[in-house]
């Protein structure tokens, strides 16, 4: 008899004790690696801190293409995560699989409140639909500057940063007299040197306003000012003004802006806490990316990545990520990720609180906003709102190669794009056989 | 010739399934799998996918990109397999004839194969490094000559040594035992009508490592076509525009990184066919010139 009490009562603590400690778990497959990636595993602690209903498991996949890669094999086993973190390549199959669930229509679901309007225009375009509805969360959101060498420019005797290329030009020149052996650590890079020149300058990357109004899209860059722009490269590499700095070629730009060697290098807006961090010896500061004079100058969209909610999933998970993403919208969450790295604030009120609050008046904060005067120098045009093209990874691969091919001496510039153009369209046309009768949402 | 007659055994079945098994997992459904994705076009996320017939074929053969892979592969396999030969031959022989410091190297020279591809591409590339690397001594001495990410020739040349590398090891130990098994009362025979080390290799030694040579050519030739991506990956990444972008590495970037299923898919059964085609042209022809003791 006393047995048998006994084995009810250890069955009864047992399962009083599972019921009170289960919270509603969902799993989160972030890209982010290094710091960055530290960051994002930081978020997660400090969300399932902060509640005790849900929790997040975050799972680092050591890049963005590689966590895109995981999630696809993972999705046809049917073991895929509630929340991806997909760079923007990576997102035109996602979208046409309709495999997702929209954020709008997950917080109205969930009975989670956000406030669409407050997201800056420049950002939501390039995550919504056409009719405004969100796809996916922005969260770390960035755009290209350029940083540069304050002492350099001071003993050339450059006074203000140029926002034209003719300008640098003449920067570039000043600083040779000055003896300074190379002025530009140039690393060949679609995102910066094809897509944001085509926004800033709104001229476009491809037909059917850059993709988003139907599949038989073709490449266009190859007719555009960016052909001008490569050949500029091209002869300041020549002529000895700027110096192939990437991985392969033993050192990458930054380092070489880091140890002083160039006076100049474009990047993310992202890198300026890590080049903080990095304690560079001289006085630096960043720019926005120059445009060519006569033309007027648009605002750059954003790279970075989004979070996206996958379908296949149960309506608890859905409401444990929702309550996540609403969480990482919070000021304080958006101030967190803003102080640990270069990123800049995706909602209007987070901005103006920061701004109010003398945050980019701090170190190693200041001139850091001049990424958001970039991103809302003008109302996103048709041709501004961002790119959706498929196959966005192999186009900007062959656009990577044939660079790398021209200014090595192999080909011209032009017969460099336009082989990339052919190959580009060639990809194109496969990506709408794929999904022939389809159309972006 | 009498042959063997087993019965059927139930234990015979039961030992062999696993092997089976695994085969099948791992060998005939994902080529199943790639061969109807070869002859569709496959979405990434599901969803269906639109049958196409050789299409995905054509393009890829149609493709000059695709031609110039599959030359980079060519050479790539040739050039391992004659150095990763006749450096493991060389050494074999100076281990067989107990040189100096033999028992050491014994032991040590079957360690690189050990080691995985990944692991050599990135050992190797602190060599190759133009700026801070071994090579960067050919830099201080004429500026800017070896450049890797300028010179595809110097890209090419980078992996083939890092491949050959490390297939010695194995090539090494087949050889060591080919000659170890050579009886004694023969070489000393050749010594004492006054054959020298030199002909007593050319003459004696080589013509009896025949079937060994045989079995390591097909070995390593098949080899480099598929363990080659682990080095490429980590050395040079396909190369300075594309000229080490070795087939087995285009599929990677085609398939995976670029989400193009179908094509990844069509040139990996083009890869499949290619090496088949390799090995029997190497047992037709090249087998017959090998001496069966």
């Amino acid at each position: 008899m006393t047995q048998k009490l006994a084995t009810a009562a250890l069955v009864l603590a047992a399962t009083a004790g599972s019921a009170s400690a289960e919270k509603i778990k969902f799993e989160y497959w972030y890209g982010l690696t290094g710091d960055l990636g530290a960051v994002v595993a930081e978020t997660c602690n400090r969300f399932n801190a902060s509640q005790d209903q849900f929790e997040a498991v975050c799972v680092g996949q050591d890049g963005y293409e590689k966590a895109v890669q995981n999630t696809i094999a993972a999705f046809r086993a049917g073991k895929h995560p509630t929340l991806l973190q997909s760079f923007d390549a990576g997102t035109a199959d996602l979208m046409l699989s309709g495999e997702f669930y929209p954020v709008t229509q997950l917080m109205a679901d969930t009975g989670v409140t956000i406030d669409w309007a407050d997201y800056f225009p420049g950002i939501a375009n390039y995550y919504s639909s056409t009719s405004g509805e969100f796809f996916s969360m922005p969260w770390n959101s960035s755009t290209p500057v350029y940083y540069f060498n304050k002492d350099h420019f001071a003993k050339a005797g450059i006074t203000e940063a140029p926002v034209t290329w003719e300008g640098m030009e003449a920067a570039f020149k000043a600083l040779k007299a000055s003896g300074q052996a190379c002025s530009l650590a140039y690393a060949p890079s679609s995102w910066i040197d094809l897509e944001q020149f085509s926004m800033v300058h709104n001229i476009p990357v491809a037909s059917n306003n850059n993709g988003y109004d139907g599949l038989d899209t073709e490449l266009l860059y190859n007719t555009t000012l960016h052909v001008q722009h490569m050949e500029n490269i091209q002869r300041w590499i020549n002529e000895g003004y700027a110096m192939l700095r990437t991985q392969a070629a033993g050192k990458t730009s930054r380092d070489s802006f880091v140890e002083g060697e160039c006076s100049v290098f474009f990047s993310s807006i992202a890198d300026h806490n890590t080049i903080h961090k990095l304690k560079p010896a001289f006085g630096w500061d960043v720019q926005i990316i120059p445009t060519y004079e006569g033309v007027e100058r648009h605002n750059t969209v954003v790279g970075g990545a989004s979070l996206w909610v996958l379908s296949g999933k149960t309506d608890e998970e859905y409401k444990a990520a929702a309550n996540y993403l609403a969480f990482l919208a919070t000021k304080e969450e958006q101030q967190f990720l803003l102080e640990n790295t270069g990123y800049i604030p995706v909602t209007k009120s987070t901005y103006d609180a920061l701004l109010a609050e003398g945050f980019y008046a701090r170190e190693p904060f200041i001139n850091r906003d001049i990424a958001m005067k970039s991103l809302t120098w003008t109302e996103p045009t048709e041709l501004t709102r961002g790119i959706r093209l498929g196959s966005m990874i192999q186009i900007r691969s062959e656009w990577t190669a044939e660079v790398e091919a021209a200014l090595a001496g192999q080909k011209t510039m032009k017969e460099a794009l336009d082989i990339a153009v052919s190959r580009g369209n060639e990809h194109l046309a496969r990506f709408a056989r794929t999904y022939a009768g389809k159309s972006f949402p | 010739m009498r042959r063997a007659y087993f019965k059927f055994s139930w234990i015979a079945a039961a030992l062999v399934a696993p092997q089976l098994l695994i085969i099948f997992v791992f060998f005939y459904w994902p080529s199943a799998q790639a061969l109807y994705w070869a002859f569709t076009l496959e979405q990434p996320w599901g969803g269906g996918n639109t049958w196409v017939g050789f299409d995905n074929f054509r393009n890829a053969l149609s493709d000059p990109y695709y031609w110039s892979s599959v030359r980079v592969s060519v050479i790539y396999a040739l050039a391992t397999t004659v150095l990763a030969m006749t450096m493991a031959l060389t050494l074999a022989i100076f281990a067989d004839r107990q040189l100096a410091g033999y028992k050491a190297y014994r032991v040590a020279i079957i360690w690189p194969y050990a080691v995985a591809a990944p692991a050599v591409g990135l050992a190797f590339q602190f060599v190759f490094n133009p700026g801070a690397g071994i090579f960067s001594y050919i830099n201080t001495i004429a500026p800017g000559w070896w450049d890797l990410s300028k010179y595809p020739w110097q890209a090419v040349t980078a992996i083939v040594i890092a491949g050959a590398w490390k297939q010695v090891a194995y090539s090494f130990i087949f050889f060591l035992a080919a000659l170890q098994s050579i009886p004694r009362s023969l070489t000393e025979a050749a010594a004492m009508d006054g054959a020298r080390p030199l002909r007593r290799m050319l003459d004696l030694q080589l013509p009896l490592l025949t079937p060994t040579f045989f079995f390591l050519l097909v070995i390593n030739i098949t080899d480099s076509f598929t363990d080659s991506f682990g080095i490429v990956d980590t050395l040079t990444g396909g190369g300075p525009f594309r000229a080490t972008d070795l087939m087995v590495y285009k599929i990677y970037t085609d398939g995976f990184r670029g989400l193009d299923y179908s094509g990844a898919a069509a040139q990996s059964i083009i890869l499949m066919l290619l090496v088949m085609a390799l090995t029997f042209v190497q047992f037709r022809y090249v087998e017959r010139r090998v001496h069966y003791t």
